[in-house]
Formats: C-alpha cells, sequence, structure tokens
C-alpha cells in the first residue's frame, strides 16, 4: 500500500479532495491540510472531546479517526457554522451569552456535539443532556454554563418555555 | 452606566466561538522541526551512556542531543518575579537534561526530526544505559536518615523547613481539663489537567531568539530561558497567543528552555515542542502532596488554647516554587482561626515523584482540607455544631495580619456562612440527616477558607500599562498581566472605559497577546492577582492618558483642563455638562494638526503594596451508598466575598470552575504511582478520573460584595479561591452522613470501602476470611 492516498469528501458544504498520508488522523487532516484550526488536540486518543467534528451528521473524536476514512463523508466542523457574513448560528451566541466559555480550548468540540443533540429536535432531561455531553473535558466552567447554553438553546429550536 | 458591575459577554467570545481563535500551535510555521523528548524509565538514576547510533539513521531524524551536550548550567523554573536579593531567588538545581535521573519521566535527551513520526521513532531507538539508584517516594520516608539522596546539597532531602510560633504552646497545654484532637491528613498528588497540552517553538531573528509559548507568564520566561542558555535576557523575546487553560502549571518555565536552546542547535530554525496528554502529567508541575498533622486543645467552651500543625509537602525532583506552597498552606492557619498558641512547621522535601510546582490555590485547599477536616472534629468534641465552632472561633472582623497588613474589614466569614446556610437549609438537614441508618445516608458538610490577592509583600507587585488614544475615539490598551480563559480581558475593557469615560467597554482594544519585545513589563497570570493589580495601572494610566486629552482639548477648544470632563466617549464641559467634542474629533483634530501634531498615548507602571483578604465558605450535601462505597454529591453551593465584581457573570462561571476542581479534589482525581518502580500507573484522562459533566450536580455561586478598600475598583482575588474549600465540605458531608471521619481525600469508594469496614459499616467476607 502507498504511504499517500487521495481522499475526497465534503467538508463544511464544500466537495474537497487532498492527498494525505495513510497515517494520518481526519485531526491531522483538517487542521494541517484545510487550516481548520477549530479542531483541537487535548489528547490525541479519544479521551477529551477537544477534536470533535461531524461525520455525516454524527460526532466523532477526529482524533482517532484515519483521514482516509473519511472518504465520500460529510464532515462538519465549527467554521462550518458561521454564515457568510460571519453570522452566528443560535448554538454559538448561546454559549456566548451564558459565558459558557472561558479558555475556548474546548469549545469547538462541544459546540459541534450540542449540534448533534439539536438536530435530534429531541426535548432531553438535563441526565440525558448530561450523558450526551460527557465525552468532553472542560477544566474551567464545571460544565453548568455549557448545560445552560444548549438546553437554552433546545428549548428555543422546539419553541418550549424553558423550565429554570 | 457604570462600565464595572455588568456581565458584558467576553471580549474574546466571538472568536472563541467560531473557532477563529489561535493558540499556540494555531499559529505554527510549516517549516518548524518537531523536538521529541527522551524520558527516563527510572525513578532515581545516572545515566551512563545513550546510543545515538540507530536514532541518527532514521530518516527524517535531523540531530539527537543528550544531557551530555547541554550548557553546564542549573536555572530555576519557578514562575516568580525575580528577586535583587540573592537569598530569595527562586533554587536552581536543573538542566535542559540531566544525567542524574531524580523521577521517572525526567528528561534525558531529545530527538529533532523533520516530522512528527520521525521524531517519535527516533525517540523509541534511543538505547540509554542507566546505574540505577534507591529511590523513594514519600515525603516523611526522604526525610530519613539514609534515606536515597536527591540533591546533594540538601541533606535529607529537605528543602526547606520554616516555622511559625505564636505564644507558648508547649506552656499552654498544661491548662487543665483541655480536650486534645489530633489527626493525619492526606492529601494527594493532582495535575491542573487543562485541555491544551502546554507546548511551544523557537526560532532565532536577527541574532535573537523568539519563543511562542503557552504559557501564563510571557515576561517571566524570558528571563528564565535567558538564564538557562546563559544569554541576556534581552535577547530572548517571548511571544504569548490565546492559551487554553494554566491552572498554575504553567506559571513556570517547562519546555520554553529546552526549545529555544534546540533552535540553537539547528543552527536556529524553528523547532516545536508539543506535550503529549502522558507528558503533561508526569514531567510538567503536579500539585504537591501534602501531609499535615494537627493537634488542636480546646476548653469546654469550645474556645481553642493552642495549636500545633505540621506539613510535610512532597517536592518531588525538583525545586520549582518549592518552599513557597506549603509556606503558604502553614501561614493560614493562624489567621484562619486565630489562637493565642500555636507551633507549626512546615518541610518542602525532595522525593523521586514529578515536580510539584504551582496549582489553582497554591497550597491552600491543601491546608484547607486538613484545617477544616481538623476543625469538625473538634466542634464534635466540645459537642458544637459546626459551624456555630466556625462562628465563634474564625477570624474577627477586624483582625490584621501584621505580615501582609491585610485587614479583615467586615464580618465576612459569617455573612457568607450565613448566606450560603440559608440557601441549602444547612441547620435542618445537619440534624435531619444525623440520625440516617439506612444503607444510603444523606448528609451535609461545610467548610471555610481565606485567601491573599497577589503576592505583597513576598514578592514583587508591579503592573504596567500601555493606553493609546485611536483616531476613531477609541482606546488600545495592553499590559503584562494575561489572559488564560479567566476572562481578564474582559475585566480590563471594562476597567478602562470606566477609568476614561468612555461610552462602552467595546470602545476599548486590549491587546490580548503579549509580546516581551513590545508589551508593557508585567508578571502575568498568577496568584489571583491579575484585575486587582491591574486594576491601579488602568486607574493610574487612564488619569494620564485623560490629562494628556484634556490638554489637548484645552487648545481646541479654550476651555481650562479642570473645567472638562470625559463622559460617554466626549470631552464635556463640566458646569453644564455640555458636549465640546467627541474622542473621536480631539484624536483626528491631534493627529492631522499641521502645527501641533500628537498621538495622544500614555505608559506608566504601579507598584502594588497592599494585599487583600479573599473569602468564602463551600456548602455540600451528600449521598453516601454504604455498601457500595460510593457518595453522590447531591448539592454544592459556593458564597465568595471578593469585594465589589467587576463581571458578575463572568466571575461566577470563574466560581463553577474552581467548584469542579474542588469536587474533584474532594471524590475522584489523584495521580497514582507504582511503589516497586516509581512509575506513574495513570497519567492519562481516562484513569486519572478527572470529572466528567456527569459527575457533578448543579454547580451555585453566590457572592456578598463587600468593596475592598484598597483597591481603586473595590474588588480582589477570585481565581483560586473557589478551588480551596469544596473537598473539605464533601468530606465533612460524608462525615456527617456516616460518622465516619475520612482524613485523606479523594474519597474515593477505595478509601471509603477500607474505613467503612474498619468503622464496622460493613463486613467484608472477603476480607474477614483472609484475617482467619
Amino acid at each position: 500500500m502507498s504511504q499517500y492516498k487521495v481522499v475526497h469528501c465534503n467538508i463544511n458544504g464544500k466537495d474537497v479532495e487532498k492527498v494525505v498520508d495513510v497515517r494520518a488522523s481526519l485531526t491531522d487532516m483538517l487542521r494541517n491540510e484545510y487550516h481548520l484550526t477549530s479542531v483541537k488536540k487535548g489528547c490525541e486518543v479519544g479521551e477529551c472531546g477537544a477534536c470533535n467534528v461531524l461525520i455525516d451528521g454524527e460526532a466523532f473524536n477526529s482524533c482517532i479517526y484515519l483521514a482516509v476514512w473519511a472518504e465520500g463523508k460529510h464532515i462538519r466542523t465549527l467554521e462550518g457554522l458561521v454564515g457568510p457574513n460571519g453570522e452566528l448560528s443560535d448554538i454559538q451566541q448561546a454559549f456566548i451569552d451564558e459565558t459558557a466559555i472561558q479558555c475556548g480550548f474546548c469549545t469547538p468540540g462541544f459546540i459541534m456535539t450540542a449540534v448533534e443533540i439539536l438536530e435530534a429536535n429531541t426535548l432531553y432531561t438535563d441526565d440525558e443532556l448530561r450523558k450526551l455531553l460527557s465525552g468532553h473535558l472542560c477544566r474551567c466552567t464545571g460544565y453548568e454554563n455549557i448545560l445552560r447554553a444548549v438546553k437554552k438553546t433546545m428549548y428555543r429550536r422546539l419553541g418550549k418555555e424553558i423550565d429554570f | 452606566m457604570n462600565k464595572v458591575g455588568q456581565s458584558e459577554v467576553r471580549v474574546d467570545g466571538y472568536d472563541k466561538a467560531t473557532g477563529r481563535t489561535k493558540y499556540y500551535e494555531d499559529r505554527m510555521p510549516a517549516d518548524a522541526l518537531y523536538v521529541r523528548i527522551k524520558h527516563a524509565e527510572k525513578a532515581h538514576a545516572i545515566v551512563k551512556s545513550i546510543d545515538t547510533e540507530a536514532a541518527m539513521k532514521i530518516p527524517g531524524v535531523v540531530k539527537v542531543l543528550t544531557c551530555f551536550d547541554v550548557p553546564d548550567i542549573p536555572f530555576p523554573t519557578a514562575g516568580h518575579p525575580w528577586s535583587m536579593d540573592p537569598g530569595h531567588q527562586d533554587v536552581a538545581d536543573r538542566k535542559l537534561l540531566n544525567t542524574h535521573v531524580r523521577y521517572w519521566g525526567d528528561d534525558i535527551a531529545v530527538v529533532i526530526a523533520e516530522n512528527e513520526v520521525a521524531a517519535n521513532q527516533g525517540v523509541r531507538a534511543l538505547t540509554v544505559e542507566y546505574e540505577e539508584l534507591p529511590f523513594v517516594l514519600d515525603a516523611q520516608k526522604a526525610m530519613e536518615d539514609g534515606a536515597p539522596l536527591l540533591h546533594e546539597q540538601y541533606p535529607n532531602n529537605i528543602l526547606k523547613h520554616t516555622s511559625n510560633r505564636l505564644g507558648d504552646y508547649q506552656n499552654a497545654i498544661k491548662e487543665e481539663g483541655l480536650i486534645k484532637v489530633e489527626g493525619w491528613y492526606d492529601t494527594p498528588t493532582v495535575q491542573h489537567c487543562h485541555i491544551e497540552n502546554h507546548g511551544c517553538y523557537a526560532y532565532e531573528e536577527n541574532g535573537r531568539i523568539v519563543v511562542v509559548a503557552s504559557t501564563q507568564i510571557p515576561h517571566i520566561i524570558r528571563r528564565v530561558v535567558g538564564q538557562a542558555l546563559g544569554r541576556p535576557w534581552a535577547d530572548i523575546q517571548v511571544i504569548k497567543p490565546y492559551i487554553g487553560g494554566g491552572f498554575g502549571n504553567k506559571q513556570d518555565a517547562l519546555y520554553e528552555p529546552l526549545c529555544a536552546w534546540c533552535s540553537t542547535q539547528v543552527g536556529g530554525r524553528c523547532v516545536r515542542i508539543d506535550c503529549a496528554r502522558e507528558e503533561t502529567f508526569v514531567s510538567n508541575r503536579v500539585r504537591h502532596a501534602i501531609r499535615f498533622h494537627i493537634i488542636s486543645w480546646l476548653r469546654k467552651d469550645g474556645t481553642i488554647a493552642a495549636r500545633k500543625v505540621e506539613c510535610f509537602s512532597n517536592q518531588g525532583a525538583y525545586a520549582s516554587h518549592g518552599h513557597s506552597i506549603v509556606a503558604k498552606g502553614m501561614g493560614s492557619f493562624h489567621q484562619h482561626y486565630p489562637c493565642p498558641n500555636m507551633e507549626c512547621d512546615s518541610y518542602t522535601v525532595y522525593t523521586n515523584r514529578p515536580v510539584a510546582g504551582a496549582m489553582r490555590g497554591y497550597g491552600m485547599p491543601q491546608a484547607s482540607f486538613a484545617d477544616e477536616s481538623n476543625i469538625d472534629e473538634c466542634a464534635r468534641a466540645v459537642g458544637m455544631e459546626p459551624m456555630e465552632f466556625r462562628r465563634k472561633n474564625i477570624m474577627p472582623q477586624g483582625y490584621k495580619d501584621n505580615f501582609s497588613g491585610n485587614v479583615n474589614y467586615y464580618d465576612t466569614y459569617r455573612e457568607c456562612m450565613k448566606k450560603g446556610a440559608e440557601i441549602i437549609d444547612y441547620e435542618r438537614k445537619l440534624k435531619e440527616y444525623a440520625n440516617d441508618t439506612g444503607k444510603i445516608r444523606r448528609g451535609i458538610g461545610m467548610a471555610t477558607f481565606w485567601y491573599n490577592t497577589a503576592v505583597y509583600p513576598i514578592s514583587l507587585e508591579t503592573s504596567s500599562n500601555r493606553m493609546l488614544l485611536n483616531l476613531d475615539g477609541t482606546v488600545t490598551m495592553q499590559c503584562g498581566e494575561t489572559e488564560i480563559g479567566q476572562g481578564a480581558d474582559t475585566a480590563y475593557a471594562q476597567m478602562t472605559a470606566e477609568a476614561l469615560g468612555l461610552k462602552s467597554y467595546k470602545d476599548v482594544h486590549v491587546v490580548s497577546c503579549q509580546d516581551t519585545d513590545i508589551t508593557p513589563t508585567g508578571l502575568g497570570a498568577y496568584a489571583s492577582r491579575q484585575t486587582y493589580v491591574a486594576g491601579f495601572s488602568i486607574k493610574q494610566t487612564a488619569e494620564l492618558l485623560k490629562e494628556k486629552i484634556l490638554k489637548y482639548a484645552c487648545e481646541v477648544t479654550r476651555q481650562a483642563v479642570a473645567n472638562m470632563d470625559i463622559e460617554d466617549g466626549n470631552i464635556i464641559r463640566k458646569g453644564d455638562k455640555q458636549v465640546l467634542m467627541s474622542l473621536k474629533e480631539l484624536a483626528m483634530t491631534a493627529q492631522y494638526n499641521p502645527v501641533h501634531s500628537e498621538h495622544i498615548t500614555a505608559e506608566s507602571t504601579y507598584t502594588i503594596r497592599n494585599n487583600a483578604y479573599s473569602f468564602g465558605c463551600t456548602f455540600a450535601e451528600v449521598e453516601v451508598d454504604i455498601e457500595m462505597c460510593k457518595t453522590k454529591l447531591v448539592r454544592i453551593v459556593n458564597v465568595h466575598d471578593c469585594g465589589n465584581l467587576i463581571n458578575p457573570a463572568l466571575a461566577e462561571a470563574q466560581v463553577h470552575g474552581g467548584m469542579s476542581m474542588a469536587i474533584g479534589y474532594g471524590l475522584s482525581e489523584q495521580l497514582i504511582f507504582d511503589e516497586k518502580t516509581g512509575k506513574p500507573l495513570n497519567n492519562n484522562l481516562l484513569d486519572y478520573k478527572l470529572s466528567t459533566f456527569m459527575d457533578h450536580p448543579n454547580l451555585e455561586a453566590y457572592f456578598i460584595e463587600n468593596p475592598e478598600p484598597t483597591s481603586p475598583f473595590g474588588t480582589k482575588a477570585l481565581g483560586e479561591p473557589p478551588a480551596c474549600s469544596g473537598a473539605p465540605a464533601i468530606r465533612n458531608a460524608i462525615l456527617n452522613a456516616t460518622g465516619v471521619a475520612i482524613n485523606k481525600n479523594p474519597i474515593n469508594p477505595h478509601v471509603l470501602f477500607a474505613e467503612f469496614s474498619k468503622a464496622g459499616l460493613i463486613n467484608d467476607p472477603w476480607t474477614e476470611k483472609e484475617e482467619k
């Protein structure tokens, strides 16, 4: 097997292709080949969730997902949530408004899992939300305001009154 | 409207929510060479030789450097300000790479390669020949005669011993009828676990060395790199971009000196060091494990006659912040519960474990665990309710510490306790839960703490500031006190807007990135100091800038300087509040005036010669499953008095983070080591047991805002305080639930199993069989 391979995929709505090292992780490909630096490296063994992206709508730790597996896949990173004129999505705005961001290093990964949660169009309980978000580690926030941001956005999208 | 005291959104919020914020690795030059470190796989040894031949043959490997190649310059790493007094300087006890291996993970060689794979392969290809030495992991065992010696100049491995004597302890304990409450309290080795690992890159430019680093302390790093390489400090330029958390680990020179030196060994090419998570746990810094021995002598009326406190601090292999941490912890006892007769001793002891340095709380979470555990038992010993015992003995209003000059201006402790107790319904639950006898028992507990703000008078406290009036009437502000995630930049923008009379904090551009070639000299982020110390230099510099603005305005408006002021971004006449001109008009006029052009800027340094007490408490409610030996934290409430809040939402968020760290400290986190080899066993995020989303109840943070009189903005420490009292509150809640006093943390199922077995709460058939 050659050490390099062309990987065709769709990243943030755009069809792209690059030659990548077959040993490279998806994190490496997104950061190094596509300069999508919202994809963060906190452990590189799938423990912290900082590198999380959506692959065909599902959240994955991109550090333990080989770049070559991305062939034919639809990948979304935090950069893809921003509108053409820099408009923020509701969940990004909620992270700002609820003070759910401190150092910001875990933020991109968390927001992408939040996107997966919100796109399920389901009203989850707090316990369910905690479990769904528990693949991410954060040392700054104690998770409290992240829960608020996700929960409020979930209620808003479902058109329901929030019960805080 | 006031600019301070508002819950404004973060100035860096948009960029962080969009992933645009650049951390050191996001700015990495594409041609940077990879430096990977060979860490010793012995706890204590002498490196006899390193065979580099196989590594050099790997394609892509550029250079291999070993402990036999480095400059013979021992250097200190602690992120303390430089002291002109040699007796007060940090201990210089390590080299860039070490032949004398003092812990499992010590740095002994590096491989520099064109790519990461080659660098890693190169490290694996090195063959090291060691002369093994006996090792010691425990601080008290390391003090024994004949224990393995780590540093020749420190007999019995004692880096430092200090004491604190008040009154006459030995005589005081002779008083008749005293009740003795004695305990040994053990705190664990834990790690900061910021999500961004430490890393840096370095290159030469015009004969100088540039280091870009994930650090809290760029100006101090410049000095340490200079020292370690034997170069003038001005030869070094340190740039600090946004960082993904620090919590004290990055208040130390980690790999910046080694990285800078590696660049000089490959002709000044750019080289990068990126710590893996496993390296962060072991080869950066950890929190000191401190063992305390406390004897309290009580009178029947619940007053404290005398106290003895011994502290044994496990320093690990190198001095780093050294004795400062346990000294701070020891110094808390006599102020927390003032007592006329005290005998306190603290020892900082080298051991063959990872290096302990600064970590959020700097000795206080350890001291608080021991002190507040002992105090709860004191209350029980005299038959008092724990909070009542505290109210009786805790630092009273008006208390003054003669060393720091700190004064307890308000009756804050009691105010905080009252508020917390009401919120959680403490007194009712305390009584109700004390009678729980089932398999699942509920309990409630509390603990208090105090904390200093900044480091005066122990070290220099200074803050410098530069402000520039931009042509659109906004202001650019720079200072050396760094943004590390806590929200300092936002607080600075609010304070600057307030001090200058701008319309909004959005009219202030805080230059977040510190560059030691450009940024006014500051000390960085530590000691919960930023908002407090920067407050002084912001106020002073804003007044200078305002004076310059009004002086120029006088030329244009012909109004006397004394009759003018700045409000909402306009220059106004004080008497009738008439707007004379906007700051934008003034700035444009001043810049482009063909007769008198001026770029209006101000810069100043303020030397802070004050400190300030920050106070607070934690209330915790638990459910203990006796048979499963598991504790579920049901509710946790923190109440803080950190003076006036500059930004209430950010303050609350910061408290959440500290509470989370305290929960981990209380219940789950610790680094463990193989007793047979000294090898760390759980240096990864899976096995270390950092709290996850599912390990917390809602975190409830409250404030008492008593304005701090020494601060121009009435504010004081908040960064570290929330990490101090959580663990002992949980411990005391478990005591309330089960009647079992646990004197070590984290209180995980392993600990509870042993303690519940001892207390007869559970009967383990397996253990019984073994005993028979």
